[in-house]
Parts: C-alpha cells; sequence; structure tokens
C-alpha cells in the first residue's frame, strides 16, 4: 500500500461501512477542514481545523453527533470521511520525518474542496 | 497509604520498593459518599429492574464480559488473520463483517484494522475522549485515557513510542489515528520471524493489547 498523500486517487476505494449516498467528496479528493469554532459538541478536534488533508476513505453515513449530543435523532445522517493528513502541515514544528501522517474521521459539514 | 496517581506514566516512581503487582485491586471509590455519577447509574439500573427492562444478573452478566472475554477477543481474531491471508484481507476490507465471521459480534462498533508494515507503523489514540474497541479489547488501560497520552501521541508520536519502548527508524511512516467519531481501531502487527509453526494461540499470546493499539510490537520472546 502507497501511503503518499498525492497517491490516493489512484488507489482502490477500500469499502464503505455505511450507505453513504450523494457523498460530495470521493476518495483522494483534497479537502480544507473548516476553520470554525461554534459552541456546543462538536467532534472535529481544534488542532486540525483550518488544515489540510486528502479524502482517506468514507465511512459511510452516521447520526449527527451535534444533534445526537443533545438528545435529538441526529438525522439527516452526515456523511462521515477519514481524512489523512501530512503531519508537517498539521505541526508547522512537528519533528519527525515530513512523511508522517495523521488521520481522523470528519464530517462532511465540516469540509470545504482545498 | 501513599496517593499514587493510577497514570502509567507514574508507574516505577512508587514512593517505596515493595512490589505491588500482586494486590487486590484498590477500592479506591470506597471512601466517602458515593460520586453523583454513581448514584444516577445506580438510580437508573433500579428503575430498569424495577420496569423489568434488565435485570441484576444480565448487568453482572455483561460487567463479567468485559473483564473475562472482551480483553481476549483482538488477539484472537487478528492471530487469525496473521495465520490466513484470506481472512486478513477480510479484516482490512470491513473490520465489522470478518469479526462476524470469526463467532464475534461487535454491537454497536464499527471497526477499521490497520496493517503494519515493513514501511509503516500504526497507532491509535482517541483525543476527544476515550474511543476504543472495547468489544475487542475490553476497556481501555488508563495511560490511554491519559491527558498526557492523548495530547503528546499526535503531534510527537515518535516519542511516545519510545517511552513505551517502541524506536522506529525514520524511513517507517508513523500513521497515527485518531478514533474521534464513529469508527473503532484495531493494529495488525507484523508477524515476528520465527513464528511460521506457531498456532494461533500461541500466536494470539504474542499479540497483546499494546501491540493491537500500536504502541508497542510482538516479540517472540514475550510467550514463553
Amino acid at each position: 500500500m502507497t501511503l503518499g498523500l498525492r497517491t490516493q486517487g489512484a488507489e482502490p476505494s477500500p469499502s464503505t461501512y455505511a450507505p453513504a449516498p450523494g457523498h460530495r467528496f470521493k476518495v483522494g479528493d483534497r479537502v480544507a477542514v473548516k476553520r470554525s469554532f461554534p459552541p456546543g459538541h462538536r467532534r472535529t478536534p481544534y488542532y486540525i481545523r483550518g488544515k489540510t488533508g486528502v479524502i482517506e476513505r468514507i465511512c459511510g453515513a452516521f447520526p449527527n453527533p451535534e444533534e445526537l449530543a443533545y438528545g435529538f435523532d441526529g438525522e439527516p445522517k452526515k456523511v462521515l470521511y477519514r481524512v489523512r493528513f501530512a503531519q508537517p502541515t498539521v505541526w508547522p514544528t512537528y519533528s519527525g520525518p515530513a512523511r508522517d501522517l495523521i488521520e481522523m474521521e470528519i464530517f462532511e459539514h465540516w469540509l470545504e474542496p482545498a | 497509604m501513599n496517593d499514587h496517581p493510577h497514570d502509567y506514566y507514574a508507574k516505577g516512581k512508587h514512593g517505596h520498593d515493595h512490589d505491588h503487582e500482586d494486590h487486590a485491586p484498590i477500592e479506591e471509590r470506597d471512601e466517602g459518599p458515593p460520586s453523583e455519577y454513581e448514584i444516577m447509574s445506580r438510580a437508573m439500573q433500579e428503575l430498569l429492574e424495577e420496569k423489568g427492562a434488565v435485570t441484576a444478573e444480565q448487568v453482572r452478566r455483561r460487567m463479567e464480559l468485559f473483564e473475562e472475554e472482551l480483553p481476549y477477543r483482538g488477539s484472537r481474531v487478528v492471530a487469525h488473520a496473521w495465520a490466513d491471508p484470506q481472512f486478513k484481507k477480510r479484516l482490512l476490507e470491513d473490520g465489522k463483517a470478518a469479526c462476524t465471521e470469526f463467532g464475534i459480534d461487535l454491537e454497536a462498533d464499527r471497526l477499521i484494522a490497520v496493517e503494519n508494515t515493513p514501511e509503516v507503523h500504526n497507532v491509535i489514540v482517541c483525543t476527544l475522549c476515550s474511543c476504543y474497541p472495547r468489544a475487542l479489547l475490553g476497556m481501555p488501560p488508563t495511560w490511554y485515557k491519559s491527558t498526557n497520552y492523548r495530547s503528546r501521541v499526535v503531534f510527537e508520536p515518535r516519542a511516545v513510542l519510545k517511552e513505551f519502548g517502541t524506536v522506529l527508524p525514520d524511513q517507517v511512516t508513523v500513521r497515527v489515528h485518531d478514533s474521534n467519531a464513529d469508527m473503532r481501531y484495531v493494529v495488525i502487527p507484523m508477524r515476528p520471524k520465527g513464528t511460521e509453526s506457531w498456532s494461533e494461540e500461541r500466536l494470539a499470546a504474542i499479540l497483546t493489547r499494546d501491540t493491537l493499539v500500536g504502541v508497542t510490537v510482538p516479540r517472540v520472546d514475550a510467550a514463553t
């Protein structure tokens, strides 16, 4: 498996874990996490907001945790992606090799094309 | 008694030199009044029992399962993946489906298995709380939930791995997985040389919890 950030689009897409109809992004797309700081329960870690990465896989559509947290049913479901980031783009002072990676799950409404 | 923090990193800094390993679990919460959460959880259980939704026996069985069975599932699944390349392929493609096929019900958990190779080393964390593949590994260890591990492994993973005794050469890519939403993760470590003739049971013995989280790697000499 090649883990370079630029080669992702050429790889076969890993399986989809739940139906995700109408997903906006596909594997290999470059995306930026919104640099936004709304109050309340959010699953987008602060340290990744504003950073740019590549879609690693589409996990499926899941009840929105930002609604579930307050007792709502989480509908409509939101598409969840795994996004791959190069460590130096996340931490400008990253001390390890530049090829090191960090990956996490980001809901579609937190992503913009980059 | 010394007030020693229950933190992995505090191990070895204990104030006196006798061995505490064989202690029965310290009943740390027995002092003082129960916490608000203990009262809420107790009240909820009593209410559910009253309504006939659960029995005390079911709750006890669930707790027993968490301690006696769940922690050993991950080792068995990954040992099987080592022994059967076709199963490993299915585990990598869809972790939950492969576990179901193996007879393990992950319930609500969705699983992503990630494979260590000579080029890539994977390590798992949840920076937001303590998301962990509980259905495969049981309850997370205290260090996994510590602020120290959660905040540092994402930005200086190599330094943290070194503290666990895992030193990786620069040509190996470190791939950190922040388990921050609906997926749970398990690492498939590299199978060590010298284990070619081993049974799955013997392989499972070196697939310890920490190797499946990715903070360390399996060692042949660990299986004595």
